[in-house]
């Protein structure tokens, strides 16, 4: 047996990470090709101040994670729809509004400053047997979401119009693949933390996109990247004692570069 | 539904973007089964807006808009209506899909939310691609292919749900005289070997004057033509022609 898996909270680390590597992609393909991406990072933030809430409330992080993103995400939808202000610059308002409550309520009650760091950069030790069984319960709500809802979001995110008129409900289509992102966000965040979760959505995507295949195929290989990542992150991190979320990211980023020496 | 209901009807309709100018001022246009009508008119007139309110893209200020006899607030049978926009001209090269997986997207609607999409779906979403004579390409991605063809792909997904009627907006917009003329083809063959109903916007007064049954210039206000001969011969030209 590896000497890694020796380590209880490793075996948990390896579990949580397999099952956010295998949900990102799937959601990350809808927020790409939507041109959604900034939403990930900003549902991360916005996911902070979930975590942020539940210290202070001593409520598992977790649960208030979810609860506030899935919350934002609808209401960053609206504002989103309603056309008073430009989408880009909608998110830009929740992302810093989110991150400046998270601080906020840091300093009202100080002391939880350290548990609050592990959720902003990742930490492997962080994710404690009942983090887990929430982190399964909801990567499984989204996997069987996404499953379920395959042709309509596909069909959304190609040609919002044309599903329009096919009798495609749009709008419920849309808020659902925003709320599932906030739930996918949530779930990454003991594991590489809010400020690198969007490259964790977006990059396998990106990788996979420079295969110009079709759209299962381009899935598949997302998912190929993202589980390799992640798994080769974690461990790398455990042997060389580094941030599991930044060795992630990087691999990624390294791949990424290479992809884009395929030709076109 | 009467046997004799329009497939669509519009009554009294106004439209407007804001609540200055009215884009559309009091139209009134019934699509019978069967037809081939050319919705013209030049840019701005109005003619992709009044489209887009026969399909439910947009909602109207004044007047009633209604499908196959069912008032448009109330229609459900959306896989009746084929819809094929000018998605081919924006096409996001990156996007990663397939000639197949597009046409198949014509059965999603009557698949259903939820519901995964069977053999019968896939055999239907074949013929299609068959009748727009683009079977061959069918795996191949939609971003290798050129602007007709990715508007025959578009047509293919809308007969794949069966419609009735399909609506078409400037379909052949950027695309090569040749392949302006075997698209035309292909739609006059739907309308009189299948008795497929259509409804064609374009700003090409005289092409579509040749092509459909009957004819009508969108410019705020509308001028419908049982004879589209009628319409070159009152239309003032350099009025509809906006190259």
């Amino acid at each position: 047996m590896l000497e890694i898996l020796q380590y209880e909270f490793m075996v948990r680390a390896f579990q949580a990470g397999l099952l956010v590597a295998v949900i990102a992609p799937l959601i990350g393909i809808f927020l790409v090709l939507r041109r959604y991406s900034l939403i990930a990072d900003t549902l991360a933030h916005v996911s902070l101040m979930g975590v942020a809430l539940g210290l202070l409330l001593r409520v598992p992080p977790l649960v208030t994670a979810f609860v506030v993103s899935v919350v934002s995400s609808v209401l960053i939808e609206r504002l989103r729809l309603s056309q008073r202000v430009y989408s880009d610059a909608a998110l830009s308002v929740f992302l810093s509004g989110s991150l400046a409550m998270a601080l906020l309520i840091l300093s009202l009650a100080d002391g939880f400053s350290v548990n609050l760091f592990s959720y902003l950069f990742g930490s492997l030790v962080t994710v404690g047997p009942s983090d887990l069984y929430l982190i399964g319960s909801v990567g499984l709500v989204v996997l069987l979401s996404v499953f379920l809802m395959y042709k309509e979001l596909l069909f959304v995110s190609f040609d919002e119009e044309g599903a329009q008129v096919a009798g495609i409900p749009t709008r419920l289509v849309n808020i659902l693949l925003i709320a599932l992102a906030g739930l996918t966000v949530s779930i990454a965040l003991p594991i590489v933390g809010a400020l690198l979760i969007a490259a964790l959505i977006v990059i396998p995507i990106l990788i996979a996109l420079q295969f110009r295949r079709s759209f299962v195929a381009t899935i598949l290989i997302a998912e190929v990247v993202s589980v390799f990542a992640v798994i080769s992150g974690i461990t790398l991190s455990y042997y060389f004692d580094l941030s599991a979320g930044g060795t992630i990211v990087l691999i990624l980023v390294g791949l990424f570069c290479l992809s884009l020496l395929k030709r076109p | 539904m009467a046997e004799t209901d329009p497939i669509i009807s519009l009554e009294n309709i106004s439209f407007s973007y804001d609540t200055k100018t009215d884009v559309l001022e009091d139209v009134s246009l019934f699509v019978d089964a069967g037809s081939y009508l050319g919705l013209i008119g030049p840019n701005g007139g109005g003619k992709t807006t009044l489209l887009k309110l026969m399909l439910g893209l947009l909602k109207t200020r004044r007047g009633t808009v209604s499908l196959f006899g069912t008032p448009i607030r109330s229609f459900k049978q959306w896989p009746r209506i084929g819809y094929v926009s000018q998605r081919a001209i924006s096409f996001d090269a990156l996007f990663p899909v397939t000639v197949e997986e597009v046409v198949r997207m014509g059965r999603y609607a009557r698949r259903g939310l939820f519901r995964r999409l069977t053999d019968e779906d896939r055999q239907k979403a074949e013929t299609a691609l068959r009748d727009v004579e683009m079977f061959e390409y069918r795996t191949r991605r939609m971003s290798d292919l050129s602007g007709g063809q990715k508007q025959r792909v578009f047509l293919a997904r809308a007969l794949a749900s069966e419609p009735e009627i399909i609506a078409l907006d400037e379909p052949t917009t950027g695309v090569d005289h040749e392949t302006e003329e075997q698209f035309y083809v292909l739609l006059k063959k739907l309308n009189q070997e299948q008795g497929m109903t259509l409804v064609l916007v374009s700003h090409d007064l005289e092409r579509v004057a040749h092509e459909a049954s009957c004819v009508a210039v969108v410019d705020t206000t509308l001028r419908y033509y049982a004879n589209p001969a009628d319409a070159i011969a009152s239309e003032s030209l350099p009025k509809v022609h906006h190259h």
